[in-house]
């Protein structure tokens, strides 16, 4: 597409992070494809660093100078940031509330930006992705975007805490009963799942600390999943996506269980409703083999 | 306490609320350790094995409060609200953590700190086992942002040197690559073959200076250049 026919769509700085272009690449491939195909304009952003939040346990202050350095970048290109990892949205987002609110706090930093060329003016905004589908594409135009409907689908969703959490930092739906990536869910048609204890954390951030917490509550999760009878999990965050999936096959090692259950970005569902070819989705790049599912779907779409 | 709950029983069960004070740590489980810390490096299981360091569930002394660490922690950003816990245990109860661990019970590190007993809270293996996910800092019904407190705990942790070895190969590899990880030769080049834009140098030299200036080098244990 040229740039005048863009022109008129939203632009976004896409803000990849770090865990996404180091292991888990198939959320950014379908999600460029479908924000491509909505009409969303990703630009790169080759000037970015960590959002901060790896380093937040250990000194705030270096997580705030981080997560300052990429706002104020995205504000000399006058643009704001869609971040596909809720952990980067919401320390960009709480960061960016922070210091727009604390003038002390926003003179401080911007003290430590005083040999460079950037300093932070408090005039973009930044969203996760799940934010973006919901205000800047919409509902009904992701509903009209849809080829095949995937009735027949039974699927659950685990959105992340960062998507939600903290409310008073993030704002953003109900962290207590999200909604909006379930209206999204059944936008493509399937149906959506209720499970025991949906909203509970996956475990990721403490990987590293105490691998065999992070498994116990992952396979928790894999449990009432699977006791819900969906046939496959919907994330929408990287490291949630490496405890699932790359991680279940370890799971269901050390717990003597069977899940199989197919972990799916939320862009891969979407993409799949909205006529994608499953190889345009990356769809061989996840551990759990989604074949059968995704066959399953798209022969139940044409029944229907 | 409950032991590991790796069975099929799913209830969050046998939460011991009622002893505030006895936190086992890694030195004193000598039977069966509920969670093995892999991945904390030299500095925590060193010091904590030492017999100079207070163990978090020995008998407290008098000199041990420090009476005015509370305040020093209000003083901070998210810290604010230290002093309103009464102690309720939502945050305990509601932590998915507390759930798999015998040792990590937020409450009672809120408490810890809200009494001044920092040798024994900042050189506590729990410390490091908040995963971050602020349901405590959502649901206390004193407005206690626990999370937070607990991150201010962690970075004075860190300033004396204990943190978990994990975060210093994160904190180095921000220095050195701008992000938190080293991403293979071979992973970018399949970026290209598959037709993803390459990925950003990051830019070192600038994260570096901003390093040096909020003490993020002392943070990581490096004195000069990193």
């Amino acid at each position: 597409m040229t740039t005048s026919e863009k022109s008129s769509n939203p632009k976004f700085l896409l803000f990849l992070g770090c865990a996404i272009p180091y292991r888990v690449s198939s959320y950014e491939i379908a999600t460029r494809k479908v924000l491509g195909k909505l009409g969303i304009e990703l630009v790169e952003m080759p000037e970015y660093n960590c959002c901060g939040l790896p380093i937040d346990p250990i000194n705030h202050e270096m997580m705030l100078v981080l997560a300052a350095r990429n706002l104020c970048m995205a504000e000399q290109r006058g643009l704001n940031i869609v971040a596909l990892c809720p952990g980067c949205a919401g320390t960009l987002r709480k960061v960016n509330k922070k210091l727009k609110e604390d003038k002390e706090l926003r003179g401080k930093i911007n003290g430590y930006f005083k040999d460079t060329e950037i300093e932070f003016k408090g005039s973009i905004e930044v969203k996760h992705l799940v934010q973006l589908l919901a205000e800047d594409v919409g509902i009904d135009k992701i509903k009209g975007a849809v080829k095949r409907r995937l009735a027949g689908l039974r699927v659950a969703e685990h959105e992340g805490c960062h998507v939600t959490r903290p409310a008073e930092g993030v704002g953003f739906d109900d962290p207590e009963d999200p909604q909006i990536l379930r209206e999204l869910i059944e936008a493509t048609g399937a149906k959506y799942v209720e499970y025991t204890d949906r909203t509970a954390c996956c475990g990721a951030p403490i990987v590293g600390v105490n691998d065999k917490i992070t498994l116990q509550l992952a396979r928790e999760k894999l449990v009432h999943v699977k006791e819900a009878g969906a046939q496959a999990l919907i994330t929408v965050c990287p490291f949630c996506h490496m405890t699932f999936d790359t991680n279940q096959p370890r799971i269901e090692r050390m717990f003597n269980e069977t899940f199989k259950i197919p972990i799916l970005h939320y862009p891969q569902l979407l993409g799949l409703a909205m006529g994608f070819p499953s190889e345009e989705l990356a769809l061989k790049e996840l551990r759990v083999d989604p074949t059968a599912v995704v066959s399953q779907m798209l022969e139940k779409r044409e029944d229907n | 306490m409950a032991g590991n709950r790796s069975g099929p029983s799913l209830k969050p069960s046998g939460k011991d609320t009622s002893k505030t004070l006895e936190i086992p740590s890694a030195t004193n489980q000598s039977t069966q350790p509920p969670m093995p810390l892999q991945g904390v490096g030299g500095h925590l299981s060193e010091r904590s094995a030492g017999d100079s360091m207070p163990t978090v569930s020995s008998p407290i002394q008098a000199h041990e409060f420090d009476l005015h660490f509370k305040y020093e922690i209000a003083k901070m950003h998210g810290g604010e609200k230290l002093k309103q816990c009464f102690q309720c245990g939502t945050c305990t109860s509601d932590c998915p953590v507390a759930r798999f661990s015998d040792s990590y019970r937020p409450r009672q590190i809120i408490r810890m700190a809200q009494l001044g007993l920092k040798k024994r809270v900042l050189s506590s293996d729990t410390l490091w086992l908040c995963a971050s996910c602020f349901t405590c800092t959502d649901r206390c019904p004193q407005d206690v942002e626990v999370a937070s407190v607990i991150r201010i705990l962690r970075n004075a942790a860190a300033e004396q040197g204990l943190l978990p070895s994990i975060f210093k190969e994160l904190g180095s590899n921000i220095l050195e690559t701008g992000i938190a990880y080293r991403i293979p030769e071979l992973r970018l080049k399949k970026r290209e073959q598959i037709g993803l834009p390459p990925l950003p140098k990051g830019n070192a030299k600038a994260v570096v200076g901003l390093a040096k200036a909020v003490g993020f080098l002392k943070t990581l244990g490096r004195r000069g250049e990193p």
